[in-house]
């Protein structure tokens, strides 16, 4: 299937965060070779969200962790804030992953033996920035989430969903460009899981382009824009959509 | 949808005008579903007619007049509220149609059928989750109606998903014999080998 159909996207290099082009990813030796990714194209803005939706095994994970320079494409280009990570130098590379991309996981995966601001400023600290300017940013990120009160506290003295927002706000701390979720909500119920939906949301209203990899329909309609995985290609996407007033518009739903 | 009962409800708060009645429903409901005043009163008149709501004055009509509920409308009310609505059938659905009939329509790709209804379906979550953002945020009657709304189409789209995976299997699968009764004889020597 080669017509440009739902795999194509228009690209403009110029404002995109992250950037894949033609990514595929194979694991293994033919003749048991795995192809993880088979030529994905996708273009994430500043301030955009795009959820990547698709069955187990549809490469979901394997797109991410290549977008967050993990791992490295068989074949194609990924460009995040318009650098080529392909022959990167390994020190730059995890720089810029220190700095630049911020990651929220399923499990939060948040260091037992830190308080809530040092795990929320542990990237910038990791980073070489100076403690006190590092727990300033720290502290400014549990405000915007809602959690500066809790700074002092231990992750296993928080709910699971206070745990969610400091894995959050370690995402975003300092000067993120790029936020990658794998399942962020994890064992969240509905309601604290929208919650966890609405301030990435939020965190991309405020200039951020986030990837957020689901296979749950409601927190991927979060997105500005849902993009379909199938066997490791872009079976469809969805349009920005507009706004919700042509909801309310009477009549118009029955 | 009941609109009776739901003004009944709404008249079980105490006394009160036909047009007050429309703008609280609607207010109620996050203003998902409107209704005219027309409606309003013409079903005030029928709860008047069952005795389930009464109004003050006798000669007043139109906006002037003010109904409240009755002891028989407050039963009515409590029964209708512990009703469960009629389930049991499925519905007659277009989507559910439009699947099974394309997957036998020579030609056509079924999973692409699938999936531009996907599409479709996604586009309309991602609204009402818009209104999540918004309006819903200090409205519980509409953040109510949206979550409705949000779960009866991550259904369908669920639907969707295991109606492409079942096809898929199905296609990739030898067709299986059409199933044979297992002889009964053959049962007892392999039970009499072990």
């Amino acid at each position: 299937m080669s017509r440009p159909g739902p795999g194509g996207e228009e690209t403009s290099a110029a404002t995109s965060v992250l950037q894949l082009r033609g990514v595929f990813k194979t694991y293994g030796q033919e003749p048991s070779a795995v192809h993880a990714l088979g030529g994905v194209d996708l273009s994430v803005q500043a301030g955009e969200m795009v959820a990547v939706m698709g069955p187990s095994g549809s490469g979901k994970s394997t797109l991410l962790t290549i977008a967050g320079s993990l791992e490295e494409p068989s074949r194609g280009e990924v460009l995040v804030c318009g650098m080529a990570l392909a022959g990167m130098p390994r020190g730059r590379k995890a720089r810029l992953r220190r700095r630049v991309i911020g990651y929220v996981f399923q499990d939060f995966n948040l260091l037992p033996g830190l308080t809530a601001i040092e795990n929320a400023a542990l990237p910038l600290e990791l980073d070489g920035v100076a403690v006190p300017k590092a727990r300033a940013a720290g502290l400014a990120a549990l405000e915007a989430l809602g959690v500066a009160d809790r700074a002092g506290w231990f992750p296993d003295q928080l709910s699971g969903g206070e745990r969610q927002r400091i894995a959050i706000a370690r995402a975003v701390v300092g000067d993120r460009r790029l936020l990658l979720a794998d399942e962020p909500s994890g064992a969240l119920d509905s309601v604290h899981a929208d919650e966890v939906m609405r301030l990435l949301h939020e965190a991309c209203q405020r200039g951020m382009a986030a990837v957020v990899v689901t296979h749950d329909a409601q927190l991927a309609a979060w997105a500005d824009r849902v993009v379909f995985l199938r066997d490791g290609r872009v079976t469809g996407r969805t349009a920005r959509p507009p706004g919700p007033e042509s909801l309310l518009t009477p009549g118009e739903i029955r | 949808m009941s609109v009776p009962h739901v003004l009944l409800a709404l008249l079980a708060e105490g006394p009160k005008y036909g047009l007050q009645l429309r703008e609280e429903f609607e207010a109620g409901t996050g203003e998902v579903w409107p209704l005219n005043v027309g409606q309003v009163y013409k079903t005030l008149g029928r709860l008047e007619r069952d005795g389930l709501a009464e109004s003050d004055g006798t000669g007043q009509d139109g906006p002037q007049k003010r109904f409240r509920i009755t002891p028989r409308g407050e039963e009515a009310l409590a029964a209708w509220l512990r009703t469960t609505p009629d389930l049991t059938s499925p519905p007659r659905d277009e989507l559910v149609m439009k699947v099974l009939v394309a997957a036998r329509v020579p030609g056509t790709d079924v999973h692409e059928v699938i999936q531009a209804h996907r599409v479709y379906l996604f586009e309309l979550m991602q609204q009402w989750t818009r209104l999540k953002e918004g309006e819903a945020r200090d409205d519980l009657g509409l953040a109510l109606v949206v979550d409705a709304e949000l779960f009866r189409l991550d259904a369908v789209t669920r639907w969707l998903d295991a109606a492409d995976t079942r096809l898929r299997r199905a296609a990739t699968e030898p067709a299986r014999p059409a199933p044979v009764p297992p002889p009964v004889p053959q049962l007892r020597r392999l039970g009499a080998r072990r």
